[in-house]
């Protein structure tokens, strides 16, 4: 394999930066405030400093150094944006091209002629100059004296998870010289409380080296900051033969067993190196924001849950007692056990702005490369949301957002002849609705087209020609899998993935997509959002002897199943709903329940917004608010149910997963068509 | 010596350089252009260890760090990323991020090489 030229290939990027670094100079000629575009230029100028002075372009770096920092001010907000100074960088950028193509001729006179302008634009003083490279030179001790050291030290507890190896420091520690390591595990909790990937153990090293003690600071050099250090000299021998020094090393006392007082420091020798004084210090600076680990959070989501159970479970048992006490601390019980569970919502909860942050700068990529003209509003930054719905929406939204662009938003000169302003507006919204979040997407562009949807859901055999179809579960094709109008593919969207994959993620979360759109006024896309997953209401209902779970917010209708009907439809897939044929799903058989139907059975119409399935049920017992369990890794191919809930009186009830069940249903309907 | 080691940086000629020198010091190296590709890669494979700018477009280093940090699978996985900044507060906080350790850019091969040996140890 030969590589290329890396000094080649910095010459052609060193080019295309200074092209970037020079579109957003000339942009911010316009916009001076452009924070995208003062960030933008900030990073070619770094970029192209770090990577020149890499390969010995070092009057590059130096020179851009000034620019970089003179930008890096304006970035941090220490100096205003000034049409000097943009020209004043503009100018340079002359300069460094010719650093790049001639390094070695002398630029000096017209180097200092730039620099002295952008000094003045930046404030009219000299900033001291500043070496490009400065790298604080270290003497390496070279003496062959040989000390020991006593190195007592603990490292933060979540170094482990940001990739330090202790017993990779303890190595290098054995590679400076003969090394005595002792272990101290006593901070190490019960095993209920023990977060495996905590570090708890701190360690007392005997070293003895040749090697100054800095060289004892470089093993420890990332994380020096954060750890806990303690580094006494114990005895320091004259410069010896190493032969002679051997026993010596032998003689030093065991200082962790029996403390002896060491003749340099030592002023508190502690049998026990915890816990250590500068762990509470920690402590109190700590006190004002607790960072906790997600997964406890989810550990006391659990506990609450079981709590909420035990409760119901109360709360029937009380129901049933005459007992006016036992009566009046179960309402208590209940009240606070209400409470808790709030509480414990809202700490998971993390504002919508977070997620917005992050497309502005999307928005800002997508203007240049479609040629549009896009402004981006937000709104409702700070309406919560349950922080693994926020990391779940970040795809879905972005996906939205670049369709809005990509699809919605004309062009400045289309938007121009039909009247409107040339700047598209896209607007991100999120408000609190109930138990529901609703994020909104929303442009003023084109609108959609429904004929080319209709035309393009016929051709892909979405629909059947001519079919009649609501104007919502038309505008909802868009979400079918495969489904793309897009005439030409653009690589922002329209490749025909990610619609359907947006109406995955939401369902998955239990949320729904509404879709509204006027021809040459825009578009709206509604994500509607549970506030929390751990938690849902549902229809309790009885099939047979068991207990199952319907999300309501699945549930359309209930119905019963007329003696009649329940006839006409054996071996047939369909029950007539008000003139429309709905396809069913008969629990009782597909859970192979073997017992005598109820003589009045229930039809539960069950929908996934644009496809319907009907689900006969014994019972319909009442609406029910469920704590979700997972299953167990066994159940883990189980399709048809999504989780498990207690219920009060102890027993547990399956949850029926919607979106499958519907498939299943219109599956089944399809397999009994084929089979006429 | 032998791991696999994913680098993400903007610039080519710092993509290009990392890897002839790991892959010399017999690495296996990936390569990534920006955080979002970086996260994306760390998720489809394993590596033994990240290298990683912190400047650049589409997601910056400090957010891919973040981001790996949140998965358990890469929880514990060193991260060094290379910086130019004599900045203080942008090394504090890539190492509140996540990050294992740093490499102050303009650096030297062989300073590369030692940096990475002693992070993946022995």
């Amino acid at each position: 394999m030969s590589m290329p030229d890396p000094v080649a290939v910095f010459r052609i990027e060193a080019a295309e930066l200074l092209e970037q670094i020079e579109t957003g100079l000339l942009d911010l000629t316009h916009r001076l405030n452009d924070k995208d575009q003062i960030d933008a230029v900030f990073r070619g100028l770094h970029t192209l400093k770090g990577s020149g002075a890499m390969f010995g372009f070092d009057a590059l770096a130096a020179f851009t150094h000034h620019c970089e920092t003179a930008f890096d001010r304006v970035r941090k907000g220490e100096k205003p944006a000034t049409s000097e100074l943009v020209a004043a960088v503009l100018a340079a950028q002359d300069h460094m091209r010719a650093l790049i193509e001639n390094p070695t001729d002398d630029h000096g006179e017209i180097g200092e002629r730039l620099l002295a302008q952008l000094r003045l634009a930046v404030e009219g003083d000299a900033p001291a100059p500043v070496a490009a490279s400065a790298a604080p030179v270290e003497t390496a001790a070279v003496a062959d004296d040989l000390h020991t050291f006593r190195i007592r030290f603990s490292l933060p507890l979540n170094s482990m998870v940001n990739g330090t190896n202790p017993l990779g420091l303890l190595d290098e520690l054995r590679d400076l010289g003969e090394c005595h390591v002792v272990a101290d595990t006593s901070a190490i909790p019960s095993l209920d409380v023990l977060v495996p990937t905590e570090l708890y153990v701190s360690w007392d090293v005997t070293l003895t080296t040749d090697q100054p003690r800095s060289a004892i600071d470089d093993v420890f050099i990332f994380v020096l900051d954060d750890m806990t250090l303690n580094v006494e000299t114990i005895a320091a021998e004259a410069p010896v033969v190493k032969a002679v020094a051997a026993p010596a090393v032998v003689a030093v006392p065991e200082p962790v067993v029996q403390p002896v007082p060491a003749p340099v420091a030592a002023a508190a020798p502690r049998p026990q190196p915890v816990p250590e004084p500068a762990g509470e210090k920690q402590q109190a600076k700590a006190a004002e924001n607790v960072r906790v680990p997600a997964e406890r959070l989810d550990e006391l989501m659990d506990r609450v849950g079981e709590l909420v159970i035990a409760q119901s479970r109360l709360r029937q048992l009380a129901s049933t007692s005459m007992d006016i006490q036992l009566r009046s601390v179960s309402e208590e019980i209940e009240r606070l056990s209400g409470e808790l569970r709030d509480t414990m919502m809202v700490l998971r909860m993390v504002p919508v702005g977070s997620l917005f942050g992050r497309f502005r700068r999307l928005v800002h990529d997508l203007a240049r490369e479609t040629g549009k003209i896009i402004e981006l509003e937000t709104e409702g930054e700070t309406t919560e949301v349950d922080k693994t719905v926020i990391e779940r929406l970040a795809d879905p939204l972005v996906h939205l957002v670049r369709n809005s662009i990509d699809h919605g938003l004309e062009t400045p000169e289309e938007r121009r002849a039909a009247g409107k302003e040339e700047a598209g507006k896209v607007l991100l919204s999120a408000r609190q609705a109930g138990g529901e979040v609703i994020i909104t997407i929303k442009d003023d562009g084109r609108g959609i087209n429904r004929e080319r949807v209709r035309a393009k859901a016929e051709s892909s055999g979405l629909m059947q020609p001519g079919q009649q179809i609501s104007d919502q579960d038309l505008l909802q094709m868009i979400f079918q899998p495969g489904f793309s109008t897009a005439a030409q593919v653009t690589n922002l969207s329209g490749r025909g993935v990610g619609m359907d994959v947006v109406k995955k993620t939401v369902e998955a979360l239990r949320g729904a997509i509404d879709i509204t759109s006027k021809p040459g006024q825009g578009s709206e896309v509604a994500l509607r959002i549970p506030l929390t997953l751990a938690i849902i209401d549902g229809l309790l209902v009885r099939v047979g002897e068991g207990r199952y779970v319907i999300p309501l917010s699945a549930v359309e209708e209930c119905l019963e199943l007329s003696l009649e009907e329940d006839l006409r439809s054996r071996g047939r897939s369909f029950i007539s709903l008000r003139d429309s044929l709905v396809p069913f799903l008969r629990l009782r058989d597909l859970f192979r329940t073997g017992t005598k139907p109820d003589t009045h059975q229930k039809v539960v119409v069950i929908s996934t917004g644009t496809e319907r399935v009907g689900m006969v049920v014994d019972q319909i017992i009442g609406d029910h608010q469920t704590v979700i369990k997972s299953m167990s890794k066994l159940h883990h191919d189980v399709a048809t149910f999504s989780g498990a809930t207690i219920l009060g009186d102890g027993s547990v009830a399956l949850i029926l997963d919607v979106a499958h069940l519907v498939a299943a249903g219109q599956q089944q309907e399809a397999h009994l068509r084929a089979a006429g | 010596m032998s791991g696999r080691i994913l680098t993400v940086d903007d610039s080519a000629s710092i993509r290009l350089t990392t890897k002839v020198t790991l892959t010399n010091a017999g690495y296996e190296i990936t390569e990534a252009v920006n955080g979002a590709e970086g996260l994306e890669k760390a998720k489809a494979g394993e590596f033994d260890l990240i290298v990683t700018d912190l400047n650049m477009p589409v997601m910056d280093g400090l957010t891919m760090i973040e981001e790996l940090r949140k998965l358990p699978a890469h929880m514990g996985v060193p991260i060094i990323f290379l910086t130019t900044e004599s900045d203080a507060d942008l090394k504090a906080r890539a190492k509140a991020a996540g990050a294992t350790g740093w490499l102050t850019k303009p650096f030297d091969p062989e300073n590369l090489v030692k940096i990475v040996k002693k992070v993946l140890g022995k």
